[in-house]
């Protein structure tokens, strides 16, 4: 796995990419269905890097992270997150034109970024973990840009798990990561998106929304 | 089953004992705190450094280990007495027990982990006990308070696991054993031979994801709410100990880092978030109007004073930022333990429902009045002496920052003597609900205010040679 043209690095390359190109599509995405859906593409594409990346590296640990990836970020949490919007009033389910634009074009900026910043500091290291690396902190920017830029929580909580994604997907780049890290994110995942569903019900039910924005007039010292 | 293990592990059992008897679970909570102080203790009269599997203790791991024994067990106290007016049912005092004692058994988990994984998920594991913590109330504010702090600090604590990582890429050619690769210890002796460009980006993720955590700005806007919107003694741990655990994992990032002669010196960065903060929450704590939130953006300004020491680095710097950590937490417990009590005698939070606590109830204020005094930097207790060693570490290393250093001295502590005399001195408003300021509360209070003056003018000597081991750990 030295360059291009070798296969294990072609294939991972391109889940990475695949990935990242997810990223974009729930950054364009207004409608917090589809949102969801790309969310659970993204985890299952993430789980078929991490199956990869175990069969390349012969670490037969990186098949236990894809399979929790899979259950988790590819179908549990995204079925929560799908129910929560379904109990949303149709209104609220998709968000405000506008914003999209410059947050794609942001996007790309980000990722551009992500190039700069990893490629000169990583001369020393393999080309696959560079353009792993560069790939998982594109990801990673755009979850964090989503969260900026949305004013929905589940859109941030979408975005939380962006940028978890593209944390594993680092992780398993890194050939004899101790397994620990990877364990650990991956159940605590499950325990974030869990208490980020208690405070949206919670909200839910104080505010009959899920705007953060509602919240604002709460603020302490405003009063 | 060592000593280390044993500390981490006795909070842990004791919080499933806590939920499972919530009759006797304030007292209970207490003995808890005191056997994990002696815990602490005892670990600290062992041999350092002292190391196990991924548990490693050395003297800046113990000091703080040993301080947050002393904050756990003040705020165990001053929770016997703050919960039970809280008015929470049986549930909510299940779970704010339980929570408060696994956050303990995260912290000491962070604080004595060599794994840098392991210190991470404790980290996080930490967090999220606070953020139930803080949402208890269910207010609109509690709720908007932990909301806030789960979103930003999840965020951070993403991009110091990112620094992590790279950390372990940076190692793989050095260490053929991957359990190595996350080790703090073993990291910082293959970093000079390491790839200094790796190492750099590792420092900036860990720098600004666990910099969220600890409050430094621009990455600050989550603190002020947490502290003031969640139970008392959530507060006063969230000061007292989690801020310590964030800056000690910047503190490892940093020792990493500059082991190797070729990458950037870490040091800058890490003032120039100090200035920052130190700046900032200078002039925004003048304009205050919640008692709570004018403590909490004094943890910014300390923590940010903290930072400069540790950026500057060298003997003096690190003692000063080590001996800076202890005042700040002593101090900033017992301001609020004060504040919580006060705002329960008075029926409100708000700085104008507060005042002349030194007349109507003399010990509390006083008490009050000269932990402010020490906040605010001046004798007799601790934080003059660290403000004070690192103003003359500046002086001699830059002194150009000697001016900006003390403008932020300056308006910050202006501003908290300021909100002092309104709080405490003057005509006193009347109470809400009168009734004595309580053992509970004043105990804790007085014996931190106690232990900050000792460091100050009368350092035992066992605990002078453990800060200067500490600081020299650092390097």
């Amino acid at each position: 796995m030295t360059g291009p043209g070798d296969i294990a690095y072609d294939v991972a390359h391109l889940l990475g990419g695949a990935m990242l190109l997810v990223g974009f599509v729930m950054l364009g995405q207004r409608r917090i269905g589809a949102l969801i859906a790309a969310l659970a593409a993204q985890g299952v594409l993430l789980a078929l890097a991490a199956f990869w990346q175990g069969h390349v590296q012969a670490a037969p640990q990186l098949y236990l992270t894809g399979l929790i990836a899979l259950l988790a970020k590819g179908i549990a949490i995204p079925l929560v997150l799908h129910r929560l919007a379904g109990e949303l009033p149709p209104p609220l389910r998709t968000e405000a034109p506008g914003r999209m634009g410059a947050g794609l074009v942001l996007g790309v900026g980000l990722v551009g970024l992500a190039m700069l910043v990893v490629v000169p500091a990583t001369t020393g290291a393999g080309a696959l973990a560079r353009v792993d690396l560069s790939m998982a902190l594109s990801i990673l920017l755009l979850g964090a840009l989503m969260m900026v830029t949305r004013r929905s929580a589940l859109a941030h909580v979408a975005g939380l798990l962006t940028i978890e994604n593209g944390l594993i997907l680092a992780a398993v780049g890194v050939a004899g990561m101790p397994l620990v890290v990877e364990l650990s994110a991956g159940g605590l995942v499950l325990v974030v998106a869990l208490i980020a569903g208690v405070f949206a019900r919670q909200m839910r039910e104080r505010f009959a929304s899920l705007d953060p924005g509602v919240l604002d007039r709460h603020r302490g010292e405003g009063r | 089953m060592s000593l280390a293990t044993a500390l981490i592990l006795l909070p842990l059992l004791g919080a499933a004992l806590l939920a499972a008897l919530p009759r006797v679970a304030p007292l209970l909570n207490i003995a808890i705190s005191a056997a994990c102080l002696v815990l602490a203790l005892l670990l600290l009269a062992g041999p350092l450094p002292y190391g196990e599997g991924w548990l490693r203790a050395d003297a800046l791991s113990v000091s703080l280990v040993v301080l947050a024994g002393i904050v756990g067990l003040g705020t165990a106290i001053f929770s016997w007495q703050d919960i039970q007016g809280e008015g929470f049912d049986t549930a909510r005092t299940r779970f704010y027990h339980a929570a408060f004692q696994g956050f303990m058994a995260t912290h000491f988990l962070a604080l004595l982990s060599d794994n840098l994984g392991i210190m991470w998920v404790a980290i996080e594991a930490g967090t999220l006990a606070c953020v139930l913590m803080v949402g208890l109330h269910r207010t609109p504010a509690a709720i908007e308070a932990a909301w806030k702090f789960f979103i930003l600090c999840g965020f951070g604590i993403a991009l110091a696991l990112f620094g992590i990582i790279v950390l372990a890429l940076a190692a793989a050619p050095h260490l053929p054993h991957g359990d190595l690769r996350l080790s703090a210890a073993a990291l910082r002796e293959i970093a000079p031979a390491a790839e200094p460009g790796l190492l750099n980006l590792a420092f900036v993720f860990l720098l600004v994801g666990f910099g969220t955590k600890a409050g430094l700005v621009p990455l600050h806007s989550w603190l002020p709410d947490a502290h003031a919107e969640g139970p008392t003694p959530i507060a006063a741990v969230l000061s007292g100990l989690l801020l310590n655990s964030a800056m000690l994992g910047i503190l490892r990032g940093e020792a990493i880092v500059a082991a190797n002669p070729g990458s950037w010196a870490p040091g800058g960065f890490l003032i120039g978030m100090g200035v920052a903060s130190l700046l900032l929450a200078g002039v925004t704590l003048w304009r205050r109007r919640d008692a709570k939130r004018l403590f909490g953006w004094s943890s910014i300004e300390h923590m940010g004073i903290a930072a400069i020491a540790f950026g500057l680095g060298g003997p003096l710097g690190n003692m000063a930022g080590i001996l800076h950590l202890w005042g700040h937490s002593l101090l900033k417990s017992a301001a609020f333990f004060a504040i919580g009590r006060a705002a329960r005698l008075k029926g409100g939070q708000r700085m104008d429902q507060i005042g002349g606590l030194a007349r109507s109830h003399p010990a509390l204020g006083w008490g009050l009045v000269l932990v402010m005094v020490g906040l605010a930097g001046l004798p007799p207790a601790s934080l003059f002496a660290s403000e004070w060693m690192l103003a003359v570490a500046l002086g001699r290393e830059a002194p150009w920052l000697l001016l900006p250093y003390v403008a932020g001295l300056l308006v910050a502590a202006l501003a908290l003597l300021h909100a002092m005399q309104r709080l405490c001195l003057g005509p006193p408003t009347p109470d809400a609900a009168p009734g004595p300021a309580g053992w509970a509360t004043l105990a804790p209070i007085w014996c931190n205010l106690a232990l900050a003056v000792i460091l100050a003018i009368a350092l035992p000597a066992p605990l002078r040679a453990l800060l200067r081991d500490a600081a020299q750990v650092l390097g």
